[in-house]
């Protein structure tokens, strides 16, 4: 590891002005760091700012501070009762020992886990722009079929973000000049193009500090998580879902997804499929057709196209109560 | 750097880079947590910290001067041991031991986290926690075992719990 200055922020705004890269649960960081693959020179303790409750605000939605950690966010009853994709999501990633640790901002920033860009003797344009991919025609078996560039085909690794990604949840910042920004989760994090190491439109020094939901929505909500072992293994694919029907019809459908793509997916094609339907298997197959028109394997991770078909259709047919 | 460790305090000058685990093992001789594979992977290097379970590999020395850090060496002695550790013995939940003091760590944290009500990724309900053997199976994932004992830890822990094992 490369040696760095360590400081504690004592509050957010003393923490952008100290100008240095951000340490919250360390579990991504520090993970990164003994590797060299981060290399930061400065740290800036922010793990004991108050930024660790979940609140209810005014207009019935929740207001989830940075801090709080994965665990007691999968474990706050009014996100058990009001947003329970939420919960599963979060329940559904790394282990207990983790998830104790593990931060709402940590947990969006979380770095992909392409095994080259892990694997510092390899050519890789996210870690080293311009280097080249090794996974194009490489050990693809995890990487994505959608959102990709002839740069990189690395996957977002988070389920906490997919479930997000459902919700329409907003990301709060203050950044380094000092000013508060909101941004959309559909607005927060880049696909690679030719800049692949460019993942958020976070600027240098900015601060996440809160997390917003709006209003519970309508509708069942679930999260399915589909893996090469039961726990404590991410995602090859997974979709949170938050689907409403009303008189034999589907009113409303929110579906986004995981393993899939640099992002945390959500196509407005796919809802648009749904939402006027009576809920059956013609109907959930062309909202699969919609997701996958443009889906692209590389070799190694084609099986995940059929895959994301079957994942979206098993989890369309819980939401609504079709059978098969 | 000011460490509480077993409800005694210790001054050590570690590297700023120096993990919570290396700490504990290469500085304060405390070895009984065990390092297997410094990434987060397997769960051998678990204490409590503030009562909570996490891994000791993947966090800063220096973020933990003002907690309260408990390992195996403070659940437990040959002479007393933690109901855990008994439990561990009588149902041989280990074979070659490497990973049983993570295990033990691990469980006493998810045993709190099951009074607190928190739900688990095979919880059917979210709202009402019952715990069983495919309770305790998801909620210790994060401790691998090599010698693969894992009934007999699950054994162990659902008796300490009493809980029922299938
Ligand atoms: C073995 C293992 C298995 C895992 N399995 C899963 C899984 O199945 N699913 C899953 O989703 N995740 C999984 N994870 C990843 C885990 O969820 C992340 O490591 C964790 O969420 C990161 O949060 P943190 O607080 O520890 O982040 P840190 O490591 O502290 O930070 C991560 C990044 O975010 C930045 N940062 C942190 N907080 C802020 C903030 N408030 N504002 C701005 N920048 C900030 C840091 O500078 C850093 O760049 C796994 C991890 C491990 C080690
Ligand atoms: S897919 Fe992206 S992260 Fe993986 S090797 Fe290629 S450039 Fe690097
Ligand atoms: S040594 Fe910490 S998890 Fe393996
Ligand atoms: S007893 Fe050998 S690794 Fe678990």
């Amino acid at each position: 590891m490369k040696t760095f200055t360590y400081s504690r922020a004592e509050s957010p705004e003393a923490a952008v002005a100290a100008g240095g890269r951000f340490i919250a649960g360390g579990t991504n960081l520090l993970d990164l760091m003994k590797l060299q693959i981060e290399t930061p020179e400065k740290l800036v303790d922010i793990s004991r700012l108050d930024l660790a409750r979940v609140e209810r605000r005014g207009d019935g939605g929740l207001t989830i501070g940075a801090l709080v950690p994965n665990s007691d966010l999968a474990a706050d009853p009014q996100v058990i009762a009001d947003y329970p994709v939420l919960s599963r999501a979060l329940l559904a990633g790394a282990s207990g020992q983790l998830r104790n640790k593990a931060t709402t901002g940590g947990n969006l920033l979380q770095r992909t886990r392409c095994p080259y860009f892990y694997d510092t003797a390899m050519a890789c344009n996210k870690r080293d722009p311009g280097a080249g991919c090794s996974a194009m025609d490489g050990f693809n078996r995890n990487l994505a079929v959608l959102g990709t560039s002839a740069e990189c085909i690395a996957t977002n690794p988070s389920d906490m973000a997919v479930a997000l990604r459902a919700l329409d949840a907003t990301i709060v910042t203050l950044t380094s000049d000092g000013d508060k920004r909101r941004i959309a989760i559909g607005d927060f994090y880049r696909l690679p193009g030719d800049t692949p190491h460019i993942e958020t439109v976070l600027r240098p020094g900015e601060l996440i500090t809160h997390v917003e939901l709006p209003a519970p929505p309508a509708g069942a909500q679930g999260y399915r998580k589909v893996r090469d072992r039961a726990s404590y293994a991410f995602a090859l694919v997974s979709v949170a879902g938050v689907v409403a029907v009303a008189d034999g019809k589907i009113v409303s459908a929110a579906l986004a997804f995981g393993g899939l793509a640099p992002m945390p997916w959500r196509d407005a094609a796919v809802e648009a499929a749904l939402v006027g339907q009576v809920p059956n298997d013609a109907v959930f197959a062309a909202a699969a057709d919609a997701l996958l028109a443009g889906a692209k394997g590389h070799g190694a991770n084609d099986f995940k196209i059929p895959l994301a078909r079957r994942t979206l259709i098993a989890t369309l047919r819980t939401l609504t109560g079709a059978v098969a | 750097m000011h460490f509480t460790i077993n409800g005694a305090t210790h001054a050590v000058e570690p590297d700023i880079r120096a993990s919570l685990l290396d700490v504990l093992r290469e500085h304060l001789g405390l070895t009984g947590t065990k390092k297997g594979c410094d990434h987060g992977q397997c769960g051998a290097c678990t204490v409590l910290v503030n009562g909570r379970r996490i891994n000791a590999c993947l966090t800063l020395a220096v973020m933990h001067q003002d907690d309260d850090i408990l390992t195996i060496e403070g659940l437990g002695s040959a002479e007393h041991l933690h109901p855990l550790q008994a439990a561990f013995i009588k149902h041989d939940g280990y074979q070659c031991g490497y990973c049983t003091p993570g295990q033990i760590c691990s469980a006493v944290g998810m045993l709190d986290e099951v009074a607190k009500g928190w739900p688990s990724h095979v919880s059917a309900d979210l709202e009402t926690v019952t715990l069983d053997g495919a309770e305790i199976s998801e909620r210790m994932s994060g401790n691998l075992c090599r010698c693969s004992a894992y009934p007999n830890i699950v054994d162990a822990i659902a008796e300490v719990a009493g809980a029922e094992r299938a």
